[in-house]
């Protein structure tokens, strides 16, 4: 087993479906000669050429149609945003072209299209640079959507995704592509959807995805010493959930914590709070609670914007509330 | 120009006509419902075009895209029972009259948001480059698109790519109600191509042999990798936008004008100085067969009794078509989870609980 960057796990991912199946190519701003604005095309274009690695313009809505054009035709093309603010662009292509052509076809067209991008708050990047908007593509039937929290993770659902026939977003993070992980390149995935228990307990259930999850074990640490016993749950994939394995969890514990870095108000973690009271209304001893992103944009001062999303002091704030609750 | 391919032609303008009066009248008496693009008037663009083209080529069209799919060879029963919205629809029901897809023949859609259809093409023609085959990709749009960014955005690429996409402009002079002197700054359209570079023609759209010359010229170049091609052909819908719309935006003697040049008329001989009724557009009428087969008589391209033939054939298309759609089942819940998940049946999303 070796240690490897997330960016060098999705690095491996997209070189080993490369050259495994020559329909398989790469396009997006600076993917070609520069490797890539976060290095995960590094090397891809030497070894493959321009034309299964192109540099486009900056033109996202339209390459991003080119992508669902080449995969009407027969190819399989993996389209990197540079980050998820610009996908708001190609909306037009992911909601009105990705999401509805292999439905409206009557099932005749598949749609085998990646869509990379990173998400969520960076550092200090301003409000335009650092939004979280899966709760937008969540809602769009049609889409699936995988947010790798491991470079493991990482290079699995990469490698899923580009197999699948169906349209994938591949929603990574900007501050998890030089975060290190053990990564085994012969093991075997689990389904690409499936949710992952990362630590058990008995306490409670955090359910957490993206770089909220390795927040949620960091604070699942300090609860430890505190006598407190937080399950984590990575989700791994937002568009389906793994309702099962979060009820199984909840069944255990009878306590739920979502964590979140998207906006509170109707963000990603509504819909988990919405059909996990509906499954385990039951079964619950307290309120479902969120931690999540303020309902703001996203401020430019350094302090000012770590405070606007969840720290790990929020969430063992919250799991103590919840734990100690009749 | 060869007899045989003047018949097809006329026939499959004939065809397009037909059809659509009598989707048309399928809508009037409540078998259709939702929006209703038709085409008549324009035929002689998608007939002039796709006549050229080669059974490997694909074909991106709008929401206006009856025609252009019938042309390509989509059984007209199963395009009239998609419009009725039915399970024996070429999409099973799921997409209507603005969303017609034909895998089979390459037809890559009907798109109901103007402007789609620039990037679908460039992507499928990066696809033909991509793997070095001689095809061409035909994309359809509207003078109302080009004020769109993925007109330009997709040009572009197109250009800077060398991809082999012919750009076939449907200038019929309005975006829904607004008439292009009060939507574009340049109303000649195939002037904005050379921002590009691409070699663009304006042709009268009219006149289905123009257009066809134009059409089998600009896709030899593209199959001669000389990259993307632009065809502004000048035309003009006799109905309103959609069956929604009156048209009564438009001046009579603008719509007039545009009648007296029928393009059917000038298939069989070029500026037919006629004004005709609006029965006599409906060309399954008899007025109609008689104008026919008087223009084939003085031009010699076909008798009268295979103008009569022509008429007689795809008026009993249409009827079938017709009748077809209306004994067609609906759809059911299970076709529509079908169609939806039908690219998944490989694949396993999540493993089952233990």
């Amino acid at each position: 087993m070796t240690e490897l960057l997330y960016w060098q796990a999705l690095n491996r991912a997209m070189d080993a479906e490369m050259a495994a199946d020559e329909t398989v190519f790469t396009l997006g701003e600076d993917v070609g000669l520069y490797g890539g604005t976060y290095r995960v095309t590094e090397g891809l274009m030497a070894k493959y050429g321009e034309w299964r690695v192109r540099d486009t313009p900056i033109s996202e809505n339209s390459f991003t149609g080119l992508g669902i054009g080449a995969a009407l035709t027969g190819l399989r093309p993996v389209v990197e945003i540079m980050t998820v603010n610009f996908a708001l662009l190609a909306m037009d292509a992911l909601v009105n072209m990705a999401a509805k052509i292999p439905f409206m076809s009557g099932g005749q067209f598949p749609m085998p299209l990646v869509i990379r991008m990173p998400g969520g708050v960076a550092r200090q990047l301003g409000a335009q640079h650092s939004q979280r908007l899966e709760h937008m593509l969540m809602n769009v039937p049609g889409l699936r959507m995988v947010v790798p929290a491991t470079p493991q993770d990482a290079y699995w659902q990469l490698r899923q995704a580009i197999r699948s026939d169906d349209p994938i977003i591949v929603l990574e993070h900007e501050l998890l592509y030089f975060s290190k992980g053990p990564m085994d390149e012969s093991a075997v995935a689990p389904a690409m959807h499936q949710a992952m228990v990362r630590r058990r307990g008995s306490a409670l259930t955090c359910i957490a995805y993206s770089r909220m999850a390795s927040l949620a074990l960091e604070a699942a640490d300090t609860l430890a010493q505190e006598g407190i016993a937080m399950e984590v749950i990575d989700l791994r994939s937002l568009s389906p959930i793994d309702w099962q394995t979060c009820q199984q969890s909840v069944e255990k514990t009878h306590r739920l914590l979502i964590v979140e870095e998207d906006c509170r108000f109707a963000g990603a973690g509504a819909e988990m709070a919405a059909t996990l009271q509906e499954r385990c209304f039951y079964l619950l001893d307290a309120p479902i609670q969120r931690v999540a992103g303020m309902d703001i944009p996203t401020p430019f001062n350094g302090a000012m914007e770590a405070a606007s999303i969840p720290r790990s002091a929020d969430i063992i704030a919250a799991a103590r509330a919840l734990t100690a609750a009749a | 120009m060869d007899r045989s391919v003047m018949a097809a032609m006329l026939r499959d303008m004939l065809l397009a006509r037909a059809f659509e009066e009598q989707a048309a009248q399928e809508y009037a008496q409540g078998n259709v419902a939702g929006f209703l693009h038709l085409y008549p008037g324009e035929e002689a663009v998608a007939v002039g075009v796709l006549h050229a083209a080669e059974p490997g080529d694909y074909v991106v069209s709008t929401y206006r895209e009856h025609v252009h799919a019938i042309v390509r060879g989509v059984p007209p029963r199963q395009v009239m029972a998609e419009i009725f919205g039915k399970k024996d629809g070429i999409s099973g029901g799921m997409g209507g009259s603005m969303h017609l897809f034909d895998r089979e023949r390459r037809f890559l859609g009907g798109y109901a948001i103007v402007g789609e259809t620039f990037p679908i093409a460039v992507g499928a023609a990066y696809a033909v480059a991509y793997r070095k085959l001689p095809e061409a990709v035909i994309c359809f749009f509207g003078d109302g698109a080009v004020n769109q960014g993925t007109f330009h955005e997709s040009l572009n690429m197109a250009a800077l790519w060398k991809l082999p996409v012919l750009f076939v402009c449907e200038n019929n002079h309005y975006q829904i109600g607004t008439e292009i002197h009060r939507h574009s700054a340049m109303v000649e359209v195939h002037k904005r191509a050379c921002a590009y570079g691409i070699p663009a023609e304006k042709v009268d759209g009219m006149d289905v042999l123009t257009v066809h010359g134009a059409a089998r010229r600009a896709l030899e170049r593209v199959r001669a990798g000389d990259g993307p091609q632009f065809l502004e052909c000048e035309t003009y819908r006799y109905r309103g936008h959609s069956m929604a719309d009156p048209g009564s935006y438009r001046p009579a003697v603008e719509v007039n004008a545009f009648v007296a040049n029928d393009p059917i008329a000038a298939a069989i001989h070029h500026a037919e100085p006629h004004y005709p009724s609006a029965e006599e557009l409906q060309c399954v009428g008899p007025d109609c067969v008689h104008r026919f087969t008087e223009h084939c008589c003085a031009e010699g391209h076909l008798d009268p009794a295979a103008v009569e033939q022509l008429r007689q054939e795809v008026g009993a298309i249409v009827q079938d078509a017709a009748a077809f759609a209306r004994q067609s089942p609906a759809p059911e819940m299970v076709d529509v989870q079908a169609a939806f998940l039908r690219n998944r049946r490989f694949e396993t999303l999540m493993e089952d609980p233990q």
